[in-house]
């Protein structure tokens, strides 16, 4: 059942995430993006992290997106149009992205050669234990992550001014 | 749960009666809450409401839904078709999907079989409640994008900004009770509320939740788009917003996606704040008697109008109701009936009291304007909610 489920996710999120790269209307490709951060979100929830996949969820699915497809619609953006296909881009890129697959995949093997998954066996991923390990062992990269994003909120805040002025 | 049934293991059968009951009843309810609704309003602006459909209108949401199904299905010309279609099911679908992780009432004892009254358990159950409302917004954007309308467009804008604006309050709002029940399986909120009324999160100690209550219930109104934050489709600006493109069964959806979110949060903050399915004072000082006393009471205001009636007809027709009313109360004193009987009537007690809350409201306020709208959420609701967050855990970490 797990496999069942894992494989159907997995799937669909690689289905969704070459869509957003084929698509040329912005909306289908965020719309793709959206399904490719709900298919993670499945495989989280079958790994046993239930907090992460809520988490990724309401944060990008929830939050990011939607302000994504917010500034497409607030710009009207139409679709693109397909040009400047060179053939022998897809003659060179075809072999390269097989290559880069199978490199991929290659080191994977040789790195982790004992990698076993278990579904559900994942521990620690329940609002606690992300609590208590963002609080206390990672307490200092949390706070300079939240700095950096409180830096990069007052720089667009200030950019978007200058904009006005 | 390792015994079976005719070779199947009673979790699925149970799992499936469970289900067919809980979707026979939801969409029942939101067939006659769009009844109640019209109802309630035109009684606040006195005047009788639906009353020529069945007696006192009582059929008119079958004839609205025979009118929806029967009318003309349009698709305008220009419109992106897939997102078209694609919208008002995404905007049901997820409105839906909520009601499956709401807990009725506690574990009940059906022939044998020991089950909890609700769908599923999941320990994230908040988490999952905000997720799913937030994916709601999907449809409602989609529709005003996809409809090729200018009117839908903005409405649809009006709808994501809005949406995304009052989640944090809400989000805020939630997070404080949450600290006080040190969980988020809805399950185990409810039953930290045990007790009486001062252990429900909107009274309890050490810092009661009187104000996140009512944060969230602002929110939970700009949330679902009623009024007085219905911008989406202010109709004297926006013909009808978002949906002015669609009609027939698909019109039908957007709206019973807004009355199954006005469900859900209503159901939200009866768990949250109200105690959920907990009688707000102990059965040994009488809270289960409170239903069998409210039917009897009106049975016996039946049976004495009845006896000194003005009308002819009235002469026949309130001592029917009056002892129907009788036989009610009778029914929710029997012993068998209290144990699952009694945490249902609560649970609808106080849902339905906020959702007439939500039709009182709209049959009062006017709009606001959509400067107000935002500068509200982002200058005094979310400063407020972060406050009171940090109070609740400031209170919580000292007295426990």
């Amino acid at each position: 059942m797990d496999v069942i489920l894992f494989l159907l996710f997995a799937i669909i999120a690689v289905v969704c995430a070459i869509n957003v790269v084929v698509q040329t209307h912005p909306i289908s490709s965020a719309l793709s993006l959206v399904g490719v951060m709900g298919s993670l979100a499945v495989l989280y929830l079958l790994l046993g992290a239930e907090f992460i996949a809520a988490a990724q969820l309401i944060v990008y699915a929830g939050a990011i997106m939607v302000l994504f497809i917010f500034v497409i619609m607030l710009l009207n953006a139409g679709a693109e149009g397909k040009r400047g296909r060179s053939f022998m881009a897809s003659l060179l890129g075809v072999p390269l992205l097989v290559a880069l697959l199978g490199l991929l995949a290659y080191f994977v093997q040789r790195v982790f050669p004992t990698a076993r998954v278990h579904f559900g066996g994942f521990k620690g991923g329940s609002p606690r234990d992300v609590g208590l390990a963002l609080f206390t062992t990672y307490l200092l990269p949390f706070e300079i992550t939240s700095l950096l994003i409180l830096i990069a909120i007052i720089g667009a805040v200030v950019l978007a001014r200058k904009e006005m002025d | 749960m390792s015994s079976t049934l005719l070779g199947i293991p009673s979790f699925y059968i149970i799992a499936l009666i469970k289900i067919a009951i809980v979707v026979g009843i939801l969409l029942q309810v939101l067939a006659y809450l769009q009844w109640v609704e019209r109802k309630v309003i035109a009684h606040v602006q006195v005047r009788p409401g639906p009353y020529r459909v069945g007696w006192h209108g009582l059929l008119q949401p079958l004839a609205d839904v025979i009118k929806l199904i029967t009318k003309e299905d349009m698709i305008p010309p220009f419109a992106n078709k897939f997102f078209f279609l694609l919208a008002p099911f995404l905007a049901v679908f997820m409105a839906l999907l909520s009601i499956a992780v709401i807990p009725f009432g506690p574990m009940i004892d059906v022939a044998g079989h020991q089950t909890y009254m609700e769908l599923t358990n999941v320990n994230i159950g908040v988490l999952f409640i905000l997720a799913v409302s937030s994916m709601g917004v999907y449809g409602i954007a989609l529709a005003g994008w996809s409809s090729n309308n200018k009117y839908s467009l903005l409405g649809g804008l009006r709808s994501s900004a809005q949406m995304v604006s009052y989640e944090l309050p809400m989000s805020l709002a939630i997070a404080a009770p949450l600290l006080l029940s040190n969980s988020l399986s809805l399950r185990t909120i409810v039953e930290t509320q045990a007790g009486s009324i001062i252990h429900w999160n909107v009274l309890r100690g050490p810092f009661p939740q009187i104000v996140s209550f009512v944060i969230f219930l602002i929110a939970a109104f700009a949330e679902t788009n009623r009024i007085p934050f219905d911008l989406p489709e202010a109709e004297n600006e926006l013909v009808a917003g978002f949906h002015t493109e669609y009609s027939s069964m698909k019109f039908a959806s957007f709206f019973m996606a807004e009355y199954a979110n006005m469900i859900t949060v209503s159901a939200m903050a009866t768990i949250l704040f109200l105690g959920g399915w907990m009688a707000p004072w102990p059965v040994r000082y009488g809270s289960s008697l409170v239903p069998s006393v409210i039917c009897a009471f009106a049975g016996l205001i039946l049976l004495y109008h009845g006896a000194n009636a003005v009308r002819a007809r009235d002469k026949k027709s309130f001592p029917v109701f009056g002892v129907l009313f009788l036989i009610v109360a009778a029914g929710f004193l029997a012993p068998m009936v209290q144990s699952w009987l009694m945490p249902l009537f609560w649970f609808i007690a106080k849902t339905g009291g906020i959702l007439f809350a939500f039709m009182w409201i709209r049959a009062t306020l006017p709009r606001f304007r959509y400067d107000q709208l935002m500068a509200f959420a982002w200058k005094f609701l979310f400063p407020v909610a972060i406050v009171n967050l940090l109070v609740t855990g400031f209170m919580v970490a000292w007295f426990q």
